[in-house]
């Protein structure tokens, strides 16, 4: 029997003889941050990274990541990874309007945080220029524990996330500023 | 011992089940929250935009495959039954079911000569 086994902490709460009571938003963070759905956009060699990451070796599912989605209706979590183009761009930005709330993006990949090595007239100096990003994973590519760790970090955000957020007049600022307007 | 009564409880599950389903669907459609926007609205068509009608004309050759193939999907399942009760019907249920299987025989020379079947 190991010694060291690391237990999952219940969120803060008050618990009783058979019960425990906390606070709805901790209970939908816990369930929204361990069951992200993805939607893979993989255009480059970052690609081939999260492939790496999907199979058995590296294993995104076991992060809750069990069914990548190419719909955007049903992925929680856009994953865009690669050189995007700017012909690309507003075919990101449909795919992206097109996704359910609550929706999070994560930038893998130097290309698609700023741009990357190619800094020319066609490429797209990094996606938050068309949607909003959560997460920005650096790297030419990251290796696997990369993505996973941005992932991760994605976790954190999305379960300390208040479920009134996708509500608020401050999202839907953000979502101005990219010309979203979303009622 | 089983009258019709007794399957009374079998038909109260079923309206529960029914009912629960109907409930919560029609729950989550008034309660649940949506968002519109015309480009959310559209048709998923991986990021592009959207040309013409998904609604095409197709080839015969698909319809007729189904069609022939359902007339004689039926056939056997009248056979089903013969199968079952084979012995008891004895030479009279065989002759009876020779008359039935021949006519739709006809229908099946029919088909073959007309090149219904043909798939190119």
């Amino acid at each position: 029997m190991a010694e060291n086994i690391k237990m999952v902490e219940a969120p803060a709460g008050f618990s009783g003889e058979g019960f425990f009571a906390t606070s709805l938003d901790k209970v939908v963070g816990l369930a929204r941050s361990k069951s992200l759905w993805p939607l893979p956009f993989a255009t480059s060699c970052c690609g081939i990274e999260f492939m790496a990451t999907m199979a058995p070796h590296y294993d995104l599912a076991r992060f809750g990541s069990e069914r990548p989605s190419f719909s955007p209706r049903q992925a929680d979590m856009l994953l865009v990874m690669g050189t995007i183009a700017k012909k690309m761009a507003p075919v990101l930005r449909q795919v992206y309007e097109q996704m359910a709330e609550p929706r999070w993006v994560i930038s893998v990949g130097a290309c698609a945080c700023s741009g990357g090595v190619f800094d020319t007239y066609s490429v797209l100096q990094g996606i938050d220029k068309v949607i909003p990003v959560d997460v920005y994973v650096p790297g030419c590519p990251p290796r696997p524990e990369q993505i996973l760790d941005g992932i991760m970090k994605l976790q954190e955000l999305v379960k300390n996330e208040k479920m009134s957020r996708r509500d608020s007049p401050e999202y839907k600022a953000l979502l101005a500023t990219y010309g979203i307007n979303i009622n | 011992m089983y009258s019709n009564l007794s399957f009374i409880p079998i038909l109260i599950q079923f309206v529960f089940v029914a009912g629960f389903i109907a409930t919560m669907i029609a729950i989550s459609h008034y309660v649940g929250p949506k968002r519109h926007s015309k480009n959310k609205d559209a048709n998923f068509e991986c990021g592009i935009k959207q040309y013409g009608n998904a609604r095409i004309p197709f080839s015969v050759k698909y319809f007729l495959v189904a069609i022939l193939f359902v007339l004689f999907d039926v056939e056997v399942i009248f056979l089903y039954p013969w199968a079952v009760n084979f012995r008891d019907f004895g030479v009279d249920g065989l002759w009876k079911m020779a008359m039935f299987m021949g006519l739709l025989l006809v229908g099946f020379f029919y088909v073959l000569k007309k090149g219904a079947l043909e798939w190119e």
